[in-house]
Order: structure tokens, then sequence, then C-alpha cells
């Protein structure tokens, strides 16, 4: 299912040295489920586009996670 | 074909955190006389030794491989919690920007690992003189590893795989004297 970053709990060894990462994440930008990107797909105004880098919202992918650590519902 | 165990030869324990010494560490998974290049230079030479030292290559490979593996669980254990803050006060900034976390085949350095760090002459005594020089440069590595880490836990895995290179050093040497074939004989001197 499509969303910017997905987020998985490693497994935690009884020893490990360092204070441990209880989250990890990995970016799956939108490009990944366009497949083929169908014309007329809403558009950014021309300064917008400029600014994000696309003309597409769609395409549009942030980093890091502007919602990182934000829990979902 | 393979046999996989899923453990390792020798317990791997990191008791203290301590990101820096993976930097170190990674010369024995990717260096020139870490235990990749080991493994890889016996198993392809085995083809081509005379068949009396054969299994000895062999064998000596596989156990090569294992120790790769101990080698990766220490730098794994060490840097997997660590922040990107860590890594680079670690001196491990370039590996991340590279890298992020993930392991890769390259020395304390960063140099990549290279297939010209190991050799198949076909000549037996070139091939295991060069063996044996490989696992005494192993032996020192580890000696200069253990040095510098102020880990207890390190140190002994790391004990025991520098005991491991004494131990091959003098089988290759073995197989030269089979080689040879100037055991029993009557010496006048």
């Amino acid at each position: 299912m499509f969303s910017q970053f997905k987020y998985w709990k490693p497994f935690i060894g009884p020893f490990d040295p360092c204070k441990p990462i209880k989250v990890k994440s990995y970016s799956t930008p939108p490009h990944l489920y366009i497949g083929f990107q169908p014309p007329g797909m809403k558009q950014f105004s021309p300064k917008d586009a400029l600014m994000h880098g696309t003309l597409w919202p769609q395409l549009y992918s942030p980093y890091p996670d502007p919602n990182k650590g934000v829990k979902k519902d | 074909m393979f046999y996989y165990e899923k453990k390792l030869q020798y317990p791997v324990r990191v008791s203290t955190c301590n990101p820096m010494l993976a930097k170190f560490l990674i010369e024995q998974y990717g260096g020139a006389d870490g235990e990749l290049a080991a493994a890889l230079r016996y198993m392809n030479q085995r083809y081509t030794i005379p068949d009396k030292v054969i299994g000895l290559l062999n064998d000596i490979a596989m156990e090569e491989f294992s120790h790769l593996e101990m080698i990766a669980t220490m730098v794994y254990k060490l840097t997997k919690d660590a922040t990107p803050e860590m890594m680079k006060a670690a001196g491990l900034g370039d590996h991340y920007a590279d890298h992020d976390k993930a392991l890769y085949y390259h020395n304390a350095a960063g140099v990549p690992w290279t297939a010209t760090y190991i050799q198949a002459k076909g000549d037996p005594i070139a091939d295991l003189y060069e063996d044996i020089a490989a696992e005494e440069k192993a032996r020192a590595t580890y000696q200069w590893l253990i040095d510098m880490s102020d880990d207890p836990d390190i140190n002994d895995s790391l004990r025991f795989l520098r005991e491991r290179e004494v131990v091959h050093s003098l089988r290759f040497r073995e197989a030269v004297e089979i080689l040879k074939e100037d055991q029993g004989k009557k010496k006048f001197y």
C-alpha cells in the first residue's frame, strides 16, 4: 500500500552493546506505485513546481519523513 | 554444495558501544589480508593444487567463511544502533555517505575489495607460500586490532580468530613439507 515511508521493528538482541533503535525505516517514494504515468495528473502552480522539483504533487517525495514519529490515526 | 549451520563458529559478544571499532574491524572483512580474501583465495587455488592437499585448502576456505561471519557480526552489532551523528563521530561518516549502515567489502580506509588481493599461480609451492604469508599477515592484523580494542568480549573473539591463523599457517607449512616429499628419508650431511 502506498505510503512514502515504511517502518519496521528490527530484532533487538539481549546483549546488544548500544541503545537500541527500536523502529527502522526505508523509503518507498511515489514513482514506485505509478507504473506508467497517466496523462492529465493534477499539477502544481509553475512557482510551486519549481520549488518542489516536480510539476505533479503526486510525484513529490519529501525527505526526511515530515510525519516521522507521529502516530497514525 | 554447502550445508549451512545457523550458528557462529565461536560466540561473538560485544560489551561496549564503540562504533569506531567497526571502522577498524572492517579491515578483516574486506581488506587485502581479510577473511573474504582468504576464503576466496583457498577455495580457488584448491582446484589446481596436488590431490594430497586439496582437502586442506577446501577445509580452511570453509573455516575462513565462518570467520567472515564472525567479523560481520561484530561490525553489525557495533553499528546497527548508531545514529548518523554517532557514525560521524566514530569516523564512519564516509561509510555512511556511501552505504548507510550496510556492511561492505572494503578495508579500514574504505578501499573496496579487489581480486588483485589474491593470486592463483598454479605452482603449488608459490601458492602455498602465498597462503602462509596471508595467514601471518592476518595474524598480525588481529594483533593490531586487539591492541586498539578495549572491549574484553570482542578481544576474546579476536584472540580466537588470531589463534586460528596460527593453526592454519602451520597446516599450510605442513602441506609444503608433504609436497617436498622429504619426510622419512634418511638424511646424510
